[in-house]
């Protein structure tokens, strides 16, 4: 985009001149106010840009990272919509790293929500400058020309004109002022609201599709790095006759460990690294490598005993969150009933298909990087401090990512490669084996939740104590970082969707002994999980339907409240959870040896319910049916947003059914799939999606919030089915999978 | 160690060890890179190809085993392929696309062994291969579409 000048320096949406024709407009988007905001000293940075060419095809830059979530799709949908172009003309390209494109870290289920409204301002922008520009060569008012499928029809005459003819001309017309553009109503939308197909597919379905793993440069090497199995440790010493013996190898060196500065970035483990031929020779030189370890102060963390040490510092009080309200220790002394319970969630990883990989080619005065990444601005950020390079010489190729669930926002595995590259003094890809993957990563934290509750003698609810504690991610950032942070706990935690009068909420020390990062829905799986099997079992006890108990916290309606994107609100919580109790006939007779379980969560401004439907043959749970509802505000693309609920019941299965990381003397125990176990094909129920129609609203989170209720709803549905509680994940540890 | 192999009816010479599993000579060697790597032991799937229409994991398959052999990887055509890729488009089935090599491999050597396969012999030919996005639904579902689209051809 270097080449481009901007001839027109007004408004929110920019006109660049192409050198080839055509109109390139750019606009700018806020990602603290997320929406149009004009800058404060008229730079003007365009981060989002559509090009329409005199051949008709359009090109959307995508600013985002593509992970399996269809953000480009997306992206394009909505500027095609207000621009009335036709489908096929339409190009999505994936931007590179670049702050002129704003905050691209692809998380937090928010492209949509940020990236909705800019894209459809530019889309409307660009209709009204082809309509100009057809009214103008037909001499006609513009009143009597309407854009449709990628042509301008005079609608006195029927003449038309199709996009691409009217390109450069359109490109002379000034800017059209901000209220000359009239946004499309939700009853006219062509692809908004409804069922399109990922731009990508032709790609997926022949292996075209260029994943980090796939990037081949001229003389490029592979790259295979032994790390400590303790986190942290270092290498003592190590001997590389076999290794450099291997055939195919090239060279074995020592990476040093990156430490990240205080605050920010991740760093690199460091280790020793096998530089080879292929990948297969560098993993074969790797497995011949003799390194002595100091496996340093982690050396002596196992999972177990830390899961017995914070369940005994859930026995004591802990720091008061604030949010608290009203007076528990009152409630529970006048209630009729106190139930208590104690749930634990283990640590997580990522795993996605495509393991951390990078390429990097280092040369004397510029870095550039091939990479599965979500977020490229800080692996270049973390490229210029650990390298020396100024920004601006720093280039970072965002690939399609095989999968990313919060790993891929790490940039650790590029770091890695341009070191490589720099000793190397040659293009350098860097691939994780599986192993690697599994027992190096950024983990999701495991939990530990104590939760008392007190009933009256109407089975109502008067006061409920919540006791938590998890490695923090702020510990990836600060050391010493033992209690969770505030976001932390604002993830369902704080802000769980029920009213209770009398609330105490409280934090335990959790330190943390392995890097500790996001992964898809983040704390909302605890809170999910300790939320709503808790509230499962005082169903129980207050001899009440479980739906029914949900329905009564979720609680009465907040009047005249304002249905913004940032204000939960029950009346939205509730439409889900009865959705979803019709869909799944809730109350109907089962089969023996069936149960459901219901669940329910709000994350990412979204409002979720799920009813899974298990039955359990010589104490083995089989998921049989499993119905979610959405209310996600308006939905962009139905059949992407059901696509994802469908693929967070499963990921969410993974989790219930076979999650577990454990480590011992430090080292994680688990290595590939056969141990680190996946849902496959033969344990998928059928899924039963509903999106409620919320057209009106903003758009909320897509591709996290599916998954906080499926392993509560599972373990309440082996309740029902056999009396059986499940407080501890996952399930295969009960001897139930 | 100079050899020649097959691969979509097109030959290669490639010089690697007999023990360099046949993944690694398609995508580092060859620059075929369609066929993915999952986990090198054989457990999800990722790396499926055909060899002589005999489904295999190449991350665990020497290469000196598909000598002489055709190799049918997913940048290959069959007439069962082609009717699951339109199958695979008509459902909108992939998200990171990344498995689908994968799993497009392996549905098409359960076609070319059965002409209407239920749903367990769907997830009984299909449970080798694993999708972290979790796309088993619409797996399911399309393959029974492209036996759909194929009797229609027929």
């Amino acid at each position: 985009m270097s080449k481009i000048a901007p001839v027109n320096r007004r408004d929110f949406v920019k006109l660049f001149s192409l050198a080839t024709g055509g109109i390139l407009l750019g606009c700018n988007i806020s990602t603290d106010k997320k929406e149009f905001v004009p800058t404060q000293n008229g730079n003007f940075t365009p981060n989002l840009f559509v090009e329409i060419k005199p051949d008709g095809n359009i090109i959307i830059t995508a600013s985002r990272s593509e992970m399996g979530q269809g953000i480009r799709t997306s992206l394009a949908s909505a500027i095609a919509d207000e621009l009335e172009a036709d489908w096929k003309f339409i190009t999505v390209k994936q931007a590179e790293g670049d702050a002129k494109y704003g905050n691209q870290n692809t998380d937090g289920s928010r492209s949509v929500r940020t990236l909705l409204a800019p894209m459809r301002k530019m889309g409307a922008t660009a209709k009204v400058m082809l309509i100009k520009a057809a009214a103008k060569k037909w001499n006609v008012s513009e009143l009597d020309c309407i854009a449709s499928n990628h042509y301008i029809i005079n609608k006195k005459t029927n003449d038309t004109l199709f996009f691409g003819d009217l390109a450069v001309e359109a490109s002379k017309i000034p800017l059209p002022s901000e209220d000359a553009i009239v946004l499309k109503k939700v009853e006219d939308f062509k692809f908004i609201g409804k069922k399109l197909k990922s731009v990508d597919l032709e790609k997926f379905t022949h292996g075209t599709a260029t994943y980090g793993i796939d990037v081949r440069l001229p003389d490029m090497k592979f790259a295979a790095i032994a790390r400590c199995p303790v986190t942290f440790g270092t290498v003592k010493s190590f001997d590389a006759t076999n290794a450099q013996k291997t055939y195919g190898v090239n060279k074995v060196l020592v990476l040093d460990r990156l430490i990240p500065p205080t605050g920010k970035f991740f760093g690199a483990l460091g280790g020793v690294a096998v530089i080879a031929d292929s990948t297969w020779a560098a993993f074969q030189g790797k497995l011949n490598l003799d390194i002595d370890w100091d496996y340093g102060e982690n050396s002596t963390f196992n999972s177990e005993e830390f899961k017995e040490k914070l369940s005994k510092r859930l026995l004591e009080k802990g720091k008061l969150v604030p949010g608290s309200k009203g007076d528990v220790d009152a409630a529970f002394k006048n209630s009729n009933k106190v139930v208590e319970a104690t749930y634990h969630v283990p640590f997580l990883a990522h795993a996605p298909m495509e393991v951390p990989n990078a390429t990097a080619w280092y040369q004397d005065d510029k870095i550039e990087v091939w990479a599965p990444v979500q977020d490229p601005q800080t692996a270049k950020a973390e490229i210029a401090h650990f390298f020396n390079m100024p920004i601006e010489n720093i280039t970072i190729n965002v690939t399609f990512l095989g999968g990313g669930f919060g790993r891929k926002s790490k940039s650790d595995f590029v770091v890695e490669a341009v070191a490589l590259s720099k000793k190397m003094q040659a293009p350098i890809q860097v691939v994780w084996s599986r192993e690697d993957d599994v027992q190096h990563s950024f983990y999701h934290a495991a939990s530990a939740q104590y939760l008392k509750a007190s009933l009256d003698k109407k089975g109502n609810l008067t006061g409920w104590l919540q006791r938590v504690g998890f490695p923090s991610i702020t510990s990836s950032f600060k050391p010493l970082s033992d209690y969770a942070s505030g976001f932390e706990l604002g993830m369902g935690f704080t802000n769980n969707p029920y009213q209770i009068k009398n609330f105490r909420l409280e934090n335990i020390k959790a330190e943390a002994n392995l890097r500790i990062g996001w992964l898809r829905s983040v704390v909302h799986i605890h809170s999910g999980f300790g939320n709503n099997s808790f509230v499962d079992e005082l169903a129980f006890e207050a001899k009440k339907d479980p739906v029914q108990f949900h329905l009564d916290l979720i609680g009465k309606d907040i009047e005249n409240q304002k249905n913004t994107k940032n204000s939960y609100n029950p009346k939205r919580m509730k439409d889900v959870l009865k959705n979803t109790a019709k869909n799944a006939a809730w109350g109907k007779q089962l089969p023996k040896n069936h149960g459901l379980g219901v669940a329910i969560h709000y994350s990412f401004y979204s409002y979720v319910a799920t009813i899974v439907e298990v039955s359990v043959t010589n104490k083995k749970v089989k998921v049989e049916n499993l119905w979610t509802t959405i209310d996600c505000g308006l939905s962009l693309n139905k059949d992407n947003i059901k696509n994802q609920l469908e693929g967070a019941a499963i990921f969410g299965m993974s989790l219930a059914l076979y999650g577990k990381i454990s480590t011992k003397e430090g080292a994680v125990e688990q290595h590939n799939f056969y141990d680190y176990q996946m849902t496959r094909m033969k344990d998928a129920p059928k899924i039963h999606i509903d999106i409620l129609d919320k057209m009106h609203e903003p758009p909320t989170g897509v591709g996290e919030p599916g998954v906080p209720v499926i392993a509560p709803a599972i373990c309440n549905a082996i309740f029902n089915a056999t009396g059986k509680r499940v407080r501890s994940l996952p399930l295969i540890d009960e001897g139930l999978v | 160690m100079s050899k020649i192999i097959s691969i979509n009816g097109k030959s290669y010479t490639v010089d690697v060890q007999d023990d360099m599993p046949l993944l690694w000579a398609i995508r580092d060697i060859v620059g075929l890179t369609g066929t993915k790597f999952g986990c090198g032991v054989a457990q999800c799937g990722a790396c499926s190809v055909l060899i002589d229409g005999v489904l295999t994991k190449s991350c665990s398959m020497p290469i000196s085993y598909a000598i002489g052999k055709e190799i049918f990887t997913i940048e290959g055509s069959s007439k069962n392929l082609e009717f699951l890729r339109e199958a695979w488009n008509d459902g909108n089935v992939p998200q990171c696309g990344y498995c689908q090599s994968g799993q497009l491999i392996a549905a098409t050597a359960l076609l070319d062994s059965l002409e209407n396969p239920t749903d367990t012999d769907i997830d009984n030919a299909m449970s080798s291969n694993i999708c972290r996005c979790g796309t088993y639904s619409r797996i399911r579902k399309a393959i029974h579409k492209a036996v759909a689209i194929k009797n229609n051809a027929i």
